[in-house]
């Protein structure tokens, strides 16, 4: 089932496809390590060559998280991060850029205590795109899948190396905007992908679905990206960022002045795997 | 498992869908999900087969030393002046506490399912101590988490698991204690998905976890209806139990939910007091959230993220509780009440004095509730405490906290 609306990822997608491209898509944890850094980070990914920015939602307890992505968190959170200030960022985003799709990925329980009627509203409001909640299978759809997508906000579905074909459709049933594949079981940053592995898995979603298939969990390098980028429609890379960034910290986990260009320099070498 | 043609009982929870009212469900990430309807299925047709029923049962009479005693707390009572004390004695199970019977029961079903390594978080080390003891039995290898804080505090169990052939993973991530154990297991269960299971320590997490612990447990209320029966020729009054997770106060409560004369009390960790913020009471002082696959009572701020909890008591130091407590509590069929580290000190030395038994600093604060309470009601008032755990591992954190020295004589 594809949504009944359209947002700024189906734009994307429509128009890579014309391009003959897989997307590069970017994943730093909001407020980290800072507000101010972090939105300048953001700000320049898209130059950078991201194609679609995720903005991860801090949580105190990211359960499938690995180290990197897990201090990220809690950087982002001991400076006092809050649901309200990520929506902020997007907002912010919004007004130098119209185009590039804002994808946001967490955990539910900040979005519920935001209130999930509450948090919509102001995320559409923000320029939010789509959502991406790892701990709601379509089992939770009912939680805030159906509610996003009467919003007017895709609600992106992980699929697993344990999701069978028999399950998949019930994955697929509400999915919109990308399917997302986690390519390794296991947590993010800790373990690579196997390509053949991956295009096995994509074939296998592509014949129960139209949506693009972004592949993330364990896409370190540009190499990576580009082999993936060979058999996927985007290819995600998260902790390898979140590193470069943590790399940029200084003792007491400052940003030094070289932190945003080096991010912002790591990402476009990671892009240029979608683009040669 | 909904019983429509019984509209009366509380007892048929939760739904199709794991849900306990609002509470419970299936918050985990996809890579799991597939598990968990796989622990579901296993769990359900274990349920049906009678041979399963007749393995817990040989493995509860020979190997725990099931029944646990009821015990009249003659002494107990009299100093306390009001109802008539019965101890559950759990403290005297195989590895001291409750928790080896629902290790007994999921051990089983894991090897049912075929699952080649066992997983699981512990606080206290109970249940750490406990699945090390049936992975042993059983010929499992067997990782245990467990925060750095909670080693440092229950060392003699990690010995002991360590005895047993456990891996003891010591969790440094988060507030090091029984909130960060559950995570990095569940990490490690994501990664190993194909031979390992994870047994879940609480009546709390994803379905069916909540609703398949609280049944192992259940032969704790089972015994104590058959028990008082016997001894006052009736049900009793007033239940009362210390909740973290709260799988040993389920397992009392359960069988007597019906039984709407039956007085039931449930005693949280109010650390170093519920108005000083350290402390570990979901019910009385969290709001519901989601948080380790279910929705529940939790300690967390305005922006939903997780707090820590506090309580002297590593094993009711969580910042969350089982979805059925959460459900019961708002019904208002329980009662949720806490008790403080200081009283809860007092009552483990009260115990060990009139009754020469050292309880559990857990259970210590089911007796604390127990001294306040008792008084109040009538000498014919028949009240149960479930004595959840024995206090040997507690030694040191007492002996720290009254100023005494281990070993030293004055």
């Amino acid at each position: 089932m594809s949504a009944s609306f359209e947002t700024r990822i189906d734009r994307k997608f429509a128009a890579l496809k014309k391009e003959g491209r897989a997307a590069f898509i970017s994943f730093l944890t909001a407020g980290d390590p800072d507000l101010d850094t972090s939105l300048k980070i953001i700000k320049g990914l898209p130059d950078a060559g991201a194609d679609i920015i995720e903005i991860g939602i801090p949580f105190s307890d990211p359960m499938a998280d690995g180290p990197a992505i897990q201090a990220s968190s809690g950087r982002a959170l001991s400076r006092g991060q809050t649901l309200s200030k990520t929506l902020g960022m997007v907002a912010d985003f919004r007004i130098g850029d119209d185009i590039t799709p804002i994808v946001l990925m967490g955990y539910y329980n900040p979005i519920y205590k935001y209130g999930v009627e509450k948090f919509l509203v102001d995320a559409k409001k923000a320029g939010v795109d789509g959502l991406i909640i790892v701990d709601l299978p379509p089992e939770e759809e009912n939680e805030l899948c159906m509610p996003a997508l009467r919003a007017g906000i895709n609600f992106i579905y992980l699929t697993a190396p344990t999701t069978t074909d028999a399950r998949l459709g019930r994955v697929l049933e509400h999915a919109s905007g990308f399917v997302y594949y986690v390519s390794i079981t296991g947590i993010t940053g800790t373990r690579s992908a196997n390509v053949d592995d991956v295009a096995k898995a994509v074939a296998r979603i592509r014949k129960q679905t139209d949506l693009p298939v972004a592949v993330g969990f364990g896409i370190n390098t540009a190499q990576a990206v580009k082999e993936i980028a060979g058999v996927a429609d985007a290819a995600v890379v998260g902790s390898a960022l979140v590193n470069t960034l943590q790399a940029g910290l200084d003792g007491g986990g400052n940003a030094t002045p070289t932190l945003v260009e080096d991010v912002l320099s790591f990402a476009s070498e990671l892009a240029s795997g979608v683009r040669k | 498992m909904s019983n429509h043609d019984q509209p009366n009982t509380l007892r048929t929870g939760p739904d199709e869908n794991g849900r306990f009212g609002i509470f419970g469900g299936r918050f985990v990430a996809e890579t799991l999900m597939p598990l968990i309807l796989d622990v579901e299925k296993a769990y359900d047709a274990a349920k049906a087969d009678p041979e399963f029923a007749q393995q817990m049962t040989y493995y509860f009479n020979q190997y725990v030393g099931r029944p646990s005693p009821l015990y009249f707390a003659e002494r107990l009572s009299e100093h306390l002046g009001g109802a008539k004390i019965y101890l559950k004695r759990e403290d005297l199970n195989h590895t001291g506490a409750h928790k080896i019977n629902n290790c007994i029961g999921q051990i089983l079903l894991a090897k049912r399912m075929g699952k080649g390594r066992i997983i699981a978080e512990t606080g206290a080390g109970q249940h750490g101590v406990a699945t090390a003891t049936v992975c042993a039995l059983f010929d499992l290898p067997c990782t245990v988490y467990m925060g750095t804080k909670d080693i440092e505090r229950q060392a003699p169990n990690v010995f002991r698991m360590q005895m047993l052939g456990a891996e003891v993973k010591p969790v440094t991530v988060g507030s090091n204690s029984l909130k960060d154990a559950m995570n990095e297991a569940m990490r490690d269960w994501v990664a190993n998905v194909e031979d390992t299971y994870y047994l879940i320590g609480t009546a709390a997490g994803p379905h069916p976890y909540p609703e398949m612990v609280r049944d192992f447990q259940c032969v704790i209320g089972n015994e104590v209806r058959d028990q008082i029966i016997e001894a006052e020729g009736r049900l009793p009054d007033t239940l009362v139990a210390c909740i973290g997770g709260g799988s040993n106060a389920l397992g009392l409560f359960h069988p007597f939910l019906d039984d709407a004369d039956v007085r039931i009390v449930a005693v949280e960790a109010a650390g170093k007091g519920i108005e000083s913020g350290e402390h570990a009471a979901s019910l009385s002082a969290g709001s519901p959230g989601v948080l380790h696959g279910n929705r529940t009572y939790l300690l967390q701020d305005d922006d939903g993220q997780i707090k820590e909890a506090h309580s002297i008591s590593a094993g009711l130091d969580y910042p969350g509780i089982g979805p059925e407590h959460s459900w019961l509590h708002d019904i208002g069929r329980a009662e949720y009440v806490s008790i403080t580290d200081d009283e809860a000190l007092s009552a483990f030395q009260l115990l060990t004095r009139l009754e020469g038994i050292i309880p559990a600093l857990e259970s210590a604060h089911a007796i604390a509730h127990v001294e306040k309470l008792a008084p109040t009601l009538a000498k014919d008032n028949i009240l149960i405490l479930n004595l959840s755990g024995r206090g040997d591992k507690d030694l040191a954190t007492v002996a720290a906290h009254t100023g005494s020295k281990l070993g030293g004589v004055s």
